[in-house]
């Protein structure tokens, strides 16, 4: 048996990937307890009781101030926001990509337009954006919108484009004019890549997401997390940076079996 | 009068020739087949009839009117490859050509109309021996049936003609047998006529009541580019002509013998 044709099956995959998570929260509490046999009011490394216990605080109780269950109105906050952008640059990829994919003449025009925008770091524009837009949820959703539309419209874009001719040329003798090709031929094969390619750009998105909330915001898992560092309020940041893992993970997961479900054709699977 | 007449057809990719008076007229019903060495020019030619790509000099016309220089559905098509829609069934990518012509806006159909088009579909279908595997998409298919679905998908159209890029040349021989029985079958039954590009000699022969062969005429050491192919053999092979060809075979080899033919990527 050799390594690069070792096959492990289903089960033993997922122990195998469970395995570094295991030892990562062992060695994280073998850290965390001795921190605190030195130093019983340690902040650095909270144990996870301390964990448990400001996180109740944040979930279940209605902070005195505000009135408001401050975890969940973090989450629901950076969720609008992040869908908000994601949705938006979902739909302005398939509009543009589409037309710029299929269209050479269109392609010759907007092209370079959009890979000039696409190379420009979005944080850069961040200022204009929050001069322009002020220091509302606008500013933020636009940063997402600007950081991750332009990669997504270059993807599906080039993949409408790689399309093999014998395709265009078939679908015309076949009676198609320039619409129907985009219709029929060009915008099924673009779904499955527009949604690997929003799944590529939820990494950068939450990037933006939390920039733009440390920055400037009063809601959100990004501004909580800048907020409470001022207190080296560990036992906060670390929970919610799992949580923010954990949201990350499940969207992945539904976009790519979503993919799988809708476009089976694209992925291999027998039907 | 022929249904498809090409005159000084010229095809110049700057300065390089690539075919050169090229005059052909083509009888409705009549299955061409084109032979040739490697970039003698076969597939461009193809090109040209299917509007695919522009001549630089010369005139097509179809059944006596100007072709224009545009793919259409008074031609059909099968290439060697890609010619099925990855993305629809085998029923759907049959469908499309119906689809297309019946609402351009929306291009699907709906009701009763979508249902006569899936009989009419299905009935094609039935023809190439596919009726089974209507909802099957292209990747769960062989490459056999993938070029079945693409003659059925384009023979839904009716073409005038019928234009194949080397269709079976990504096939294995057994398979490639049949398909040369289906494609003679559908060939009888629709009256059709077809033009076919082709490395194989044999199929070229076997299939076609013409076969064309393209090569240059002239060479040019200093400049290979400066001569483009031309029609160097026109040969009309009746049925009974094509059984005295078969019998005496030697003849015909010797013909052939005179033409360097690559083989190469020839399966």
């Amino acid at each position: 048996m050799r390594w690069v044709t070792a096959q492990p099956g289903r089960g033993r995959a997922i122990l195998l990937g469970a395995l570094p998570l295991v030892m990562l929260a062992f060695a994280y509490i073998i850290a965390a307890a001795a921190r605190h046999s030195d130093n019983a009011a340690d902040k650095i490394l909270p144990l996870p009781g301390a964990m448990a216990a400001a996180m109740a605080a944040l979930i279940f109780e209605a902070d005195p101030l505000s009135g408001q269950y401050l975890f969940w109105a973090d989450t629901l906050a950076s969720l609008t926001r992040l869908g908000l952008g994601l949705g938006i640059a979902t739909a302005s990829t398939l509009l543009v990509g589409l037309v710029v994919g299929s269209l050479p003449p269109v392609r010759a025009t907007l092209g370079p337009l959009v890979t000039a925008i696409a190379v420009i770091p979005p944080i850069a524009l961040l200022p204009i954006l929050f001069i322009v837009f002020g220091l509302g949820e606008t500013a933020k959703v636009a940063l997402i919108v600007i950081g991750v539309a332009p990669f997504m419209i270059r993807d599906v874009a080039g993949h409408i484009a790689a399309l093999p001719r014998e395709q265009v040329i078939k679908a015309l003798t076949l009676g198609a004019n320039s619409w129907g090709v985009m219709l029929r031929v060009a915008l099924p094969q673009a779904m499955p890549r527009l949604i690997e390619a929003l799944r590529l750009s939820l990494g950068p998105a939450w990037v933006f997401l939390i920039s733009a909330e440390a920055i400037a915001a009063d809601v959100g898992l990004g501004y909580r997390i800048f907020l409470v560092r001022r207190y080296l309020a560990m036992d906060v940041i670390l929970p919610y940076v799992a949580w923010i893992a954990i949201l990350a993970v499940v969207m992945d997961f539904a976009l790519s079996r979503g993919s799988r479900r809708l476009f089976g054709w694209a992925h291999g699977a027998a039907h | 009068m022929a249904l498809l007449s090409l005159k000084n057809l010229w095809v110049e990719y700057g300065e390089k020739v690539v075919l050169e008076r090229i005059s052909l007229d083509i009888a409705e019903g009549s299955f061409v087949s084109i032979i040739g060495p490697s970039g003698a020019g076969k597939s461009s030619l193809l090109r040209v009839v299917l509007g695919q790509e522009k001549p630089t000099r010369g005139t097509i016309t179809l059944d006596g009117a100007p072709l224009p220089p545009e793919c259409g559905p008074d031609r059909g098509v099968v290439f060697q490859r890609y010619s099925v829609f990855p993305h629809l069934t085998v029923l759907g990518n049959t469908l499309l050509g119906l689809e297309f012509s019946a609402s351009p806006f929306t291009a699907r159909l709906f009701g009763s109309a979508r249902r006569a088009a899936i009989s009419e579909a299905e009935a094609m279908l039935e023809q190439v021996g596919l009726a089974d595997s209507r909802h099957l998409y292209p990747a769960q298919m062989s490459g056999g049936m993938q070029q079945r679905l693409a003659i059925a998908q384009a023979l839904i159209k009716r073409p005038r003609i019928l234009l194949l890029d080397e269709p079976f040349g990504a096939l294995d021989p057994g398979i490639r047998k049949d398909m040369h029985a289906l494609i003679t079958r559908l060939w009888r039954e629709h009256g059709l006529t077809i033009i076919m590009v082709t490395h194989d000699i044999k199929e070229a022969f076997s299939l076609g009541t013409r076969v064309l062969t393209l090569d240059k005429r002239r060479h040019d050491p200093h400049a290979p580019q400066r001569y483009g192919a031309a029609v160097i053999y026109d040969l009309e092979l009746t049925r009974k002509v094509q059984q005295v060809h078969a019998e005496a075979r030697a003849d015909e080899q010797a013909e052939v013998g005179g033409i360097t033919i690559d083989t190469v990527g020839n399966n």
